[in-house]
């Protein structure tokens, strides 16, 4: 067998690894096991590629190859595995980039090693899509993790004249594509690579930090593409494959999750375009409202003595890691008599299934958990909703106030429910950065401080009522 | 041009046939998953580590090869960081309560605590 066809072969294994991944991925049961098959066809493919000629014949070349695998080795392993489970969306976001950023250089130095013109028309438009898609990637997922990681405002950023300016780029950029095919200039090339990268970066800004995990799995695809692109570019079938079965699956995951947010695609990355300018300013000022801040013996006997309390998480209480208080508060409840269901939104968090991800850690059990639409049925009759640190998946805004940023988002009702409780830490806004009417109903009362505290103090009332 | 490389129409086939492969696969998927569905895709085309060995392996010059090896070593960060993150969300799956496949999700737990990482350590190990 020669070495081509033992290369293809093994190859070949490594791809049925990635869809063996995908396909364990989709289900709970074997997920795990999934992502292992894909590491396991990575790892094969990696080390067969150590044996091909093209990479071992230069010594200095392959002494280098090996220094970057343990740079990106040394910095990647503990970067992952130091992370806060709360800070993973933009832990996504940024390998996500650099896989893009990747992609980009290779069709960069591709170029750039082929003398003058010889190349063909195709092959430049495989390069050329190479650079733009992957640079848009790294870009976007750049501004995406700043975004997600707070480096800076969360909210949709808008400028004068946005849309005209953006379109001006973008058609800049289609220009030099059609310069760069017929001159095949390396300057026109590395314009092209710093517009793709402005590109991505003003696609992102006005896109809210609510949305932001529909946008990283939409980059995922845009960088499963490039790296198809850089497969066409370097004749590799196992990139081609690869790279297109993540673009494939990416694209169809995006619409899911957007599906879950009860918006379009369309609307999560343009909405903000001119629309935010007028809808941030929405709303009654704060002023003159007052809000009813309540002890936690208060909301202990209110809580003991319910029928039927509904706990609703979200981000603040995975930054306060409360899960395993708000299951013993659940516990504490459930031994007096009291009916308690957890109310999951299926973006609660900063990640979709971030809610059931942590409360499954707490062992919460199954049943108790009730999705969005189940949820909503069964807040008419619910005497208390415990708001746990969640914010714009409970804001009425999104059913009332056309305009509002997240109006047409699905909510969970906690406005619904005799009683209202949020546990926050502070007045401020969500991560949409909008402003929570539910906070000055009258049926509400605010428990301020930390998500854990403030439930290890309910439990205590709760023992005592 | 097209009848100058016969090749290109076979990689256009394996391309339209692997896009209509990765949307089926993924077709039913839980929104529980949604997450680590996208870190372990995300994963997965961290495959252009092996089309920045190939690069950085002939590259000629200083330009080449400072491209070549600014992109292995991102390349790499893709892979090592994609499975070693998405690893640590599934873990959290592991203990599943009053659930059926909470038998062979615990076993899986606490057969192989940690291979995950260790997986995704060994995609560096060929050096």
């Amino acid at each position: 067998m020669s070495r081509a066809t033992a290369t293809d072969l093994v190859y070949l294994v490594a791809i049925v690894g990635f869809i063996l991944a995908l396909k364990g991925l989709s289900s709970p049961k074997r997920a795990r096991l999934g992502n292992l098959v894909g590491a396991g066809g990575m790892l094969v493919a990696v080390a067969w590629t150590f044996s091909l000629p093209v990479v071992y014949s230069h010594t200095r070349n392959l002494v280098l190859i090996i220094l970057a695998i343990a740079i990106g080795t040394v910095i990647g392993i503990p970067a992952a595995r130091l992370v806060k489970m709360t800070a993973m969306p933009q832990m996504v976001a940024i390998f996500n980039g650099v896989g893009g950023g990747a992609a980009a250089l290779v069709s960069v130095t591709e170029f750039i090693s082929v003398p003058g013109k010889s190349l063909a028309i195709y092959k430049i438009c495989e390069i050329l899509f190479g650079v733009l898609v992957g640079s848009v990637s790294l870009a976007g997922s750049t501004i995406a993790f700043a975004k997600l990681q707070e480096l800076m405002t969360g909210r949709p950023i808008t400028y004068p004249a946005q849309q005209p300016i953006n379109a001006a780029i973008g058609l800049a950029i289609v220009a030099l594509l059609v310069v760069t095919v017929v001159t095949a200039s390396t300057t026109v090339l590395v314009i092209v690579l710093v517009l793709s990268l402005v590109l991505g970066a003003i696609f992102v800004l006005p896109i809210g930090g609510a949305d932001t995990p529909v946008l990283i799995s939409l980059l995922n695809a845009f960088t499963g593409l490039a790296v198809a692109a850089s497969g066409f570019t370097l004749n590799s079938t196992l990139l081609i494959v690869a790279g297109t079965l993540v673009g494939a699956s990416g694209t169809l995951l995006t619409r899911m999750m957007s599906q879950a947010m009860g918006r379009s695609l369309p609307n999560i990355l343009f909405s903000a375009f001119g629309s935010v300018v007028t809808a941030s300013g929405e709303g009654p000022d704060a002023e003159g409202r007052s809000v009813r801040a309540g002890t936690a013996d208060d909301i202990g006997v209110l809580l003991a003595y319910a029928r039927k309390v509904a706990i609703i998480p979200g981000y603040g209480l995975a930054v306060a890691q409360a899960q395993h208080t708000a299951r013993e508060l659940a516990d504490a409840l459930a031994a007096r008599g009291v009916e308690v269901y957890y109310a999951i939104h299926p973006v609660a968090g900063r990640m979709p299934g971030h809610m059931n991800v942590l409360l499954a850690e707490a062992n919460v059990p199954y049943d108790q958990l009730e999705e969005m639409d189940d949820a909503n049925q069964d807040m008419a009759t619910t005497d208390v909703a415990l708001v746990v640190g969640a914010n714009d998946t409970v804001n009425p805004a999104a059913k009332n106030t056309p305009g509002s940023p997240i109006f047409g988002m699905p909510i969970i009702n906690a406005d619904l429910a005799t009683n209202i409780v949020f546990l926050k830490r502070s007045m401020r806004p969500g991560f949409a950065g909008i402003d929570n009417e539910l906070l000055y109903d009258p049926k509400t009362t605010m428990l301020f401080g930390d998500a854990k505290d403030s439930l290890s103090k309910l439990v205590a009332a709760v023992k005592t009522a | 041009m097209i009848a100058a490389d016969p090749g290109l129409m076979t990689f256009i086939t394996v391309f339209v046939l692997a896009a209509f492969v990765g949307y089926e696969v993924v077709s039913k998927v839980p929104s529980i998953l949604h997450t680590p569905l996208m870190s372990g895709s995300n994963a997965i085309h961290g495959i252009i580590l092996v089309g920045t060995m190939l690069v950085l392996g002939q590259a000629h010059g200083p330009a080449q090869l400072t491209l070549g090896f600014l992109a292995v070593v991102l390349a790499t960060l893709n892979v090592v960081g994609g499975f070693v993150v998405t690893d640590r969300m599934l873990h959290m799956f592991k203990a599943k309560p009053d659930r059926k496949p909470a038998a062979d999700a615990d076993a899986r737990g606490k057969t192989d605590p940690g291979t995950g990482s260790s997986t995704g350590t060994g995609t560096g190990t060929p050096s």
